[in-house]
């Protein structure tokens, strides 16, 4: 009996730049046909390798895990396994059912009940309709919106749409199973509950291809690990070796970001940047935050001649690339005017709770003499996700707006 | 693992040639009932209506046509009463601009599922045209209804009109599968579709009667399926009459074109759907 469940063989992937150009039209369709018979003006378009010439095999029953930074192909590649794409060149041989969970509740329709969804989604991950009734009952104890079954969706909290969804996903059972970075939701004993379920799903005997940031999880999850970097496989093996390399590369991780190779990191021949981090109340690094909470951003830097006038800071920029707000050391006015000796330093900013909303924040990491001239700026130095657990009084959904304050409202009868 | 002879699947760059599966379609089939049973769901849910508009659209249309067309301009109408004639034509013709416009942004409209999920694409435009079935069904029992309020007895031939009526939902199928195809590569289809039914109902036989084509042109104006199809509704419900077969053939033959090249069409563009759309 072959043991192979994934193969793949010089698998290649090419996108335009900026993966998805403005959409055709058929007068553009018409004018380049016209323009192209007077004259061939074609421009040398620009594309990337999303996967760039990748071979490997995974065994049945394996649970591997995928790592890479943003954009090193790891969703390409999934998408590639699961058919929703096609690669430009090379092969890939699967042997068994496929599903994929690139994320969770697509197609979800909000005006429909909790109840319509599970089956709406369910067929659309692929399921019959058979095995969603028999599943319906597990499906929905393990989401825990078993009283509101029969509400639209849209009236759900962001938590419970995620509950749901999940659980759905959670209850599929391919032969072979692609997971996108989708354990990231709902709060922290929602997330556990999932990971759990991921436990069984891996020592089900099924092949599962996990991708993560969440090194803990891979950790637990995988026994191999996939490092893709720039499309290409920069390492396939046991998955501490590959992790520990990984996270020594100085790769972005949970919730902290590390710069190793002094000449390329952010900075100039007096100051450069060593890391960002995110710190929770207690001063334990995390990935996301609790709104509800205060946290720390804590951005580590080596002055390498002495330096005055200078500020480090950072801006906090939404999902929708929003700059939420800006903000720099000279607030330290201990600080502001002093000259800054070689060494190490660390600057922290605290983010009071009850202020953002939830959702996806990344940070730019900015230094410059003063707001005058920068010295660096490292876009999306950061990204983290911060979670709604407190939600304003008679609220069931996110809140609209970028940031979601606490603020006093006093009520008077005055008549 | 109790199979252990597993399809094993290969996944290569875009062909072209992908070879159409029946059999997958028909492995998906749950996933068909459900989008079409949403559709259903949500038209009726979010609508004050409801199951009402389908009954509205044709009607005020009759009531137009019958008042300009009938009234002011004298179209003939093969001695029927006006608004029956035109109601006759409207129910079918409703049915195939409404699920033809709905098909052709079927694609679009599902982006967001088409980059995250994999399932034939087919399934979009053919559940937007059988979800139009159950508007085409409370409309055609209003036409019923009518033809008793205009004393017109219901014929023999009426076993023919669910034939008729495959004719006309295998008609809007393959119209869609060219229109919902092109509309992902190229989104100024979407405007000109409305454009083309408003012409396309101007070359079917909805406000006048396909009699007022000669007789030696009628083999070409069945080259418009949607022609054989509308005057088969009238001659089956209204004249007790064999639709004009020669029509029919062609139109059957025009559609069966459309058909065949539309899943060709598709087949070949499908693959790269998730990265056009």
């Amino acid at each position: 009996m072959n043991k192979t469940a994934i193969e793949i063989k010089n698998l290649s992937k090419r996108y335009r730049l900026g993966e998805r150009l403005p959409y055709k039209t058929l007068r553009d369709a018409l004018g380049n046909f016209m323009s192209s018979a007077i004259k061939s003006n074609k421009k040398a378009e620009e594309f990337i390798w999303a996967l760039d010439d990748i071979s490997l095999t995974v065994d049945k029953a394996e649970a591997v895990g995928v790592i890479g930074r943003n954009g090193a192909g790891k969703t390409t590649l999934l998408k590639i396994l699961s058919r929703i794409t096609r690669p430009t060149k090379g092969l890939a041989r699967v042997s068994g059912r496929v599903r994929s969970l690139l994320e969770i509740g697509t197609g979800f329709h909000s005006e429909l009940t909790g109840r319509e969804n599970i089956f709406l989604n369910g067929a659309l991950l692929g399921m019959r309709k058979s095995e969603i009734e028999s599943k319906f009952k597990e499906i929905v104890s393990f989401s825990e919106i078993e009283k509101f079954l029969d509400t639209p969706v849209k009236h759900y909290s962001s938590g419970m749409y995620m509950r749901l969804a999940f659980a759905v996903a959670a209850h599929l059972e391919p032969e072979i199973l692609l997971v996108d970075e989708v354990l990231a939701v709902g709060d922290a004993s929602f997330q556990k509950k999932c990971l759990g379920k991921m436990d069984d799903v891996t020592r089900g005997g099924r092949t599962v291809l996990f991708v993560s940031h969440n090194m803990a999880a891979i950790n637990r999850l995988c026994r191999k690990v996939i490092w893709l970097d720039e499309g290409k496989v920069k390492m396939f093996g046991p998955t501490q070796e590959v992790v520990s390399s990984y996270l020594a590369f100085g790769e972005e991780f949970e919730g902290q970001r590390r710069w190793v190779d002094e000449p390329s990191s952010p900075g100039n021949d007096n100051i450069r940047l060593r890391s960002v981090r995110l710190l929770d109340v207690n001063q334990q690094p995390v990935s996301s935050v609790d709104a509800a909470n205060p946290f720390f951003v804590e951005i580590e830097y080596k002055i390498l001649n002495p330096v005055s006038g200078v500020q480090v800071g950072f801006w906090l920029i939404s999902a929708q690339g929003i700059v939420v707000f800006v903000s720099g050391d000279k607030e330290d006015v201990e600080w502001a005017d002093k000259t800054r000796q070689p060494g190490i330093y660390k600057s922290a900013c605290k983010i009071p709770g009850l202020l953002l909303n939830s959702g996806m924040y990344s940070l730019t990491i900015a230094s410059d003499v003063f707001n005058n001239e920068a010295i660096f700026v490292k876009e999306g130095a950061l990204s983290f996700q911060v979670e709604q657990t407190r939600l304003p009084a008679h609220s069931s959904t996110r809140p609209a707006g970028i940031i979601c304050p606490f603020l006093e409202w006093h009520i008077t009868k005055t008549e | 693992m109790e199979n252990n002879n597993q399809d094993i699947a290969e996944i290569k760059p875009v062909s072209g040639m992908a070879a159409f599966s029946l059999k997958e379609l028909w492995l998906y089939r749950d996933l068909l009932y459900f989008l079409v049973w949403r559709d259903i769901k949500v038209r009726y849910k979010q609508t004050v209506i409801g199951g009402a508009w389908a009954v509205i659209q044709p009607f005020f249309a009759m009531v137009v046509f019958s008042l300009f067309f009938g009234r002011l301009a004298r179209i003939p109408s093969d001695n029927i009463p006006y608004p029956i004639f035109a109601f006759a034509a409207l129910v079918p013709w409703t049915y195939f601009a409404n699920s033809l416009s709905l098909a052709t942004n079927s694609l679009v409209e599902h982006r967001a599922v088409i980059t995250k999920i994999y399932f034939p694409r087919i399934i979009l435009p053919l559940s937007s045209v059988l979800g139009g079935l159950v508007d085409f069904s409370i409309a055609f029992i209003v036409l019923i209804g009518m033809m008793f309020f205009y004393g017109i007895a219901l014929s023999p031939l009426i076993w023919f009109v669910p034939l008729l009526t495959l004719l006309l939902i295998i008609t809007v199928f393959s119209v869609s599968l060219w229109l919902s195809a092109l509309n992902v590569e190229y989104r100024d289809v979407r405007y000109a579709v409305g454009f083309l039914i408003q012409l396309w109902l101007f070359a079917s036989p909805v406000a006048y009667p396909a009699s007022l084509v000669p007789q030696k042109w009628r083999f070409l104006y069945g080259l418009n399926p949607m022609a054989g199809v509308i005057e088969g509704f009238r001659s089956i419900l209204l004249m007790a009459k064999a639709p004009d077969f020669g029509m029919l053939l062609v139109s059957s033959l025009v559609v069966l074109l459309v058909f065949i090249s539309g899943i060709v069409y598709f087949q070949r563009v499908e693959e790269s759907f998730a990265d056009v759309v």
